[in-house]
C-alpha cells in the first residue's frame, strides 16, 4: 500500500498520529508538505505598490522562499521523527490544493486533516484546499479531525419538509 | 504655450512617468523618467523655471524629512529592531495564530506609524513571514495583515506615509495636532481591519494545535529604541519648543547613522543607498510635473470635483473621491494633485479627509492602484497574480468600511 500523508503546519501532529495508528506496518509512506506561494506573492505585490521605490534587491524574494523551504524541511523532519518509521519526505511549492492532488498520482490512500473553521461544523470545517483535494484526489482519502470529532448533537436540526438541505444549492 | 496645451503636455508626461514607475522597465529608472519629464515640461514652456523652482523649494523640506526617516528606519534594521519584533511576536503569540495576528496588528501598526509604511512592507514583512514559519502556522493572514496595515495604520503621524508628509506642510497643522486629529481615525481603520480579518481568516486562525515550544525571550535593541523614542518625543514637542519637526528627524538620523559609521557597521555607500536617492529624486520630479498640470488648469478641475467643506457629508465625499483618485493614478500623484486644492480652500478637515482616502484606498488592490492592477492583468505581468483574488475580496470588505469609520471619527475629532 502506497500512502501519502499530507501535513500542514497547525495540525501535523494529529495527522501523523492518525497515520501511525491506521497504516499497516508494510505501508510505503510518503510525508508531503506543500508551501503556499501566496504569502510570498502578497509580500512581493505590496512592495510593487510602493511607487518610485527601488525594486527589492535580488536576494529579497529568494529570502522568503528560502525561509519557507527551510521551515518545510524542518517540519517534515520532525514529522518523520514523530511517525517513527521509514518514510520518504516530499516538499512542494505552489498552489496547495493542486500540488497535493498532483502528488497523489499513483497513490493508494491519501491521509489528510480538515483545515477549516473548527467552530463552524458543516461545510466550513473544510477549507478551500481540502475541499478541492477531496473532490479531485485520484485515490482513496482518509479525512481526520485534527482534534476530537464533534458530538452528534452539534449537527443542526433537519430542515422543514419541502425545503432544500441547508448545505446544498437548490435543485433546478 | 497656452494653458490648454500646457495641461495636455503635463498630463501626457505625468502618464508616461507613472507608466515607467508602474512597469519598471529595465532601461529607464523611475527617477530618470520623472526628472526627464520635468525638464521636458520646462523646456517646452509648460511650466516656467520659477514655477518649477517654487515646486522644488516647496517639496525640499518634505524630501529631506523623508530621507531622514528612511535613514532612521534603516538604522533600526541594522540595530536589530525588526528581528527583536519577530521575537516579541513569537513570544507573545504563545503558539496561537490568533494571538500572533494580534501582535502582528499591534507591531505593524506601530512600525507603520513611527517609521512609515515602507518600513512595514520592506523590513517588517519578511520578519513576520519568518515568525509564522517558526511557530508553524499559516503565514497567510499575518502577511496580508502587514500589507493592509501598512496602508490603514499610516494615517496617524505626518511621518507614517509620504502622502502625510506632503499634506503636513500644506496643512499648517502642528505635529501633535495632526496626530491628535488622526488618532481616532487610525484606531477606527485598524479596528475595522481586525474585525474583518478575524472572520475572513477564521479557518487559518482557529485550527486546533498542539502546544508549541516557548521561544527565546526577545532582547530589544536599546539604542535604536531610544533614538526612536527621542525622535518621536521631539516631534511631539516641536511646536512647543518652536523647532521644525524635520530637525528632530535629522537629529535622529544622525544619532543612528554616525555611530554606525564610526564603528564601521555601515558604509557610506550603504547609507546613501538606504536614503533611496532615486526615490527622493522621483518625488521631486513628480512634484514639478504635477505642479505644471495644476498651474495650467488641473487644480480648477480638481476644485470643481472636490468638496471643500468640513461637514460630515463633505468629508465623506472627499475621502471617497480621494480613494478613487488614488486608485486611478496611485496615491502619490493623487496627493500632489488633491492636497493643494484641499488646503487652499478648506483647511485641516478636507486635507485630512484626502489623506484618509489616499492612504486607505490603495488596500483595494495589492499593487497600490486599480490602474496598475488592470495593466498587470492585461499584460499577465506575473502569473502568480491569479492567486490574489483573495486580496481583492479582502480589500472590498475592508476599504469602504474603514473609509467611513475613519472619516466619521475625523469629523468628530474636528468638532472637539
Amino acid at each position: 500500500m502506497r500512502a501519502l500523508v499530507w501535513i500542514i503546519e497547525d495540525t501535523w501532529q494529529a495527522t501523523i498520529d492518525e497515520a501511525t495508528q491506521f497504516l499497516p506496518g508494510d505501508a510505503e509512506i510518503t510525508l508531503l508538505h506543500v508551501a503556499s506561494t501566496e504569502p510570498e506573492t502578497v509580500a512581493r505585490a505590496a512592495h510593487r505598490g510602493l511607487l518610485g521605490r527601488r525594486p527589492p534587491p535580488p536576494p529579497a524574494p529568494q529570502e522568503l522562499q528560502s525561509i519557507s523551504e527551510q521551515a518545510a524541511h524542518e517540519l517534515l523532519t520532525d514529522a518523520q521523527t514523530r511517525l517513527g518509521r521509514p518514510a520518504s519526505l516530499k516538499a512542494r511549492r505552489g498552489r496547495v490544493e493542486r500540488e497535493v492532488v498532483a502528488a497523489a498520482d499513483g497513490i493508494d490512500i491519501l491521509i489528510l486533516a480538515r483545515d477549516g473553521d473548527r467552530d463552524r461544523p458543516g461545510p466550513r470545517s473544510l477549507g478551500p484546499a481540502t475541499r478541492f483535494v477531496i473532490d479531485h484526489a485520484p485515490c482513496r482519502v482518509l479525512l481526520i479531525w485534527p482534534d476530537n470529532a464533534p458530538e452528534l448533537r452539534t449537527i443542526p436540526p433537519p430542515p422543514p419538509p419541502g425545503t432544500a438541505a441547508p448545505h446544498l444549492p437548490p435543485r433546478n | 504655450m497656452t494653458d490648454g496645451l500646457s495641461l495636455a503636455a503635463a498630463l501626457v508626461v505625468l502618464a508616461a512617468t507613472l507608466a515607467v514607475a508602474v512597469t519598471r522597465p529595465p532601461y529607464v529608472s523611475d527617477a530618470v523618467a520623472a526628472v526627464g519629464g520635468a525638464v521636458l515640461l520646462v523646456a517646452v514652456g509648460a511650466i516656467g523655471l520659477s514655477g518649477a523652482g517654487d515646486a522644488l523649494r516647496a517639496l525640499g523640506p518634505t524630501v529631506g524629512f523623508l530621507a531622514a526617516m528612511l535613514l532612521i528606519a534603516d538604522g533600526c534594521r541594522r540595530e536589530g529592531l525588526f528581528d527583536a519584533m519577530g521575537a516579541v511576536m513569537a513570544g507573545g503569540s504563545q503558539g496561537s495564530p490568533q494571538r500572533l495576528l494580534a501582535f502582528v496588528f499591534l507591531i505593524a501598526a506601530g512600525i507603520t506609524a513611527a517609521l512609515s509604511l515602507d518600513a512595514t512592507i520592506v523590513l517588517l514583512t519578511p520578519v513576520v513571514f519568518a515568525t509564522a514559519a517558526r511557530i508553524r502556522t499559516s503565514a497567510k493572514p499575518q502577511v496580508y495583515a502587514c500589507a493592509h496595515l501598512a496602508n490603514s495604520a499610516s494615517l496617524l503621524l505626518p511621518v507614517s506615509n509620504l502622502t502625510n508628509l506632503l499634506a503636513f506642510h500644506a496643512s499648517h497643522l502642528s505635529f501633535p495636532r495632526f496626530a491628535a486629529l488622526m488618532v481616532l481615525p487610525t484606531i477606527a481603520a485598524v479596528a475595522v481591519e481586525w474585525v474583518v480579518f478575524k472572520r475572513f481568516f477564521a479557518a487559518d486562525l482557529t485550527r486546533p494545535r498542539h502546544a508549541a515550544a516557548q521561544p527565546a525571550r526577545p532582547e530589544l535593541p536599546r539604542f535604536a529604541v531610544s533614538v526612536l523614542v527621542f525622535t518621536l518625543a521631539g516631534f511631539a514637542l516641536s511646536s512647543l519648543v518652536g523647532i521644525q519637526p524635520v530637525w528632530f528627524a535629522a537629529a535622529g538620523a544622525a544619532a543612528i547613522t554616525v555611530p554606525a559609521l564610526a564603528r564601521r557597521t555601515a558604509t557610506p555607500v550603504a547609507l546613501a543607498r538606504a536614503a533611496e536617492p532615486g526615490f527622493l529624486i522621483f518625488v521631486l520630479g513628480l512634484g514639478v510635473i504635477v505642479q505644471a498640470a495644476s498651474a495650467s488648469g488641473l487644480d480648477t478641475a480638481v476644485h470643481a470635483v472636490l468638496p471643500t467643506g468640513d461637514s460630515l457629508p463633505d468629508l465623506l465625499a472627499i475621502a471617497a473621491i480621494s480613494a478613487v483618485f488614488a486608485n486611478l493614478v496611485n496615491n502619490l500623484p493623487a496627493t500632489l494633485m488633491l492636497i493643494p486644492v484641499a488646503a487652499a480652500a478648506g483647511g485641516a478637515g478636507p486635507v485630512l479627509a484626502v489623506l484618509i482616502g489616499v492612504n486607505i484606498g490603495p488596500n483595494l488592490t495589492y499593487v497600490g492602484s486599480l490602474a496598475t492592477l488592470l495593466w498587470r492583468r492585461v499584460l499577465r505581468a506575473e502569473d502568480t497574480d491569479v492567486e490574489l483574488g483573495e486580496f481583492l475580496r479582502l480589500g472590498a470588505l475592508t476599504v469602504p468600511a474603514s473609509l467611513v469609520a475613519a472619516t466619521v471619527l475625523l469629523w468628530l475629532a474636528l468638532k472637539v
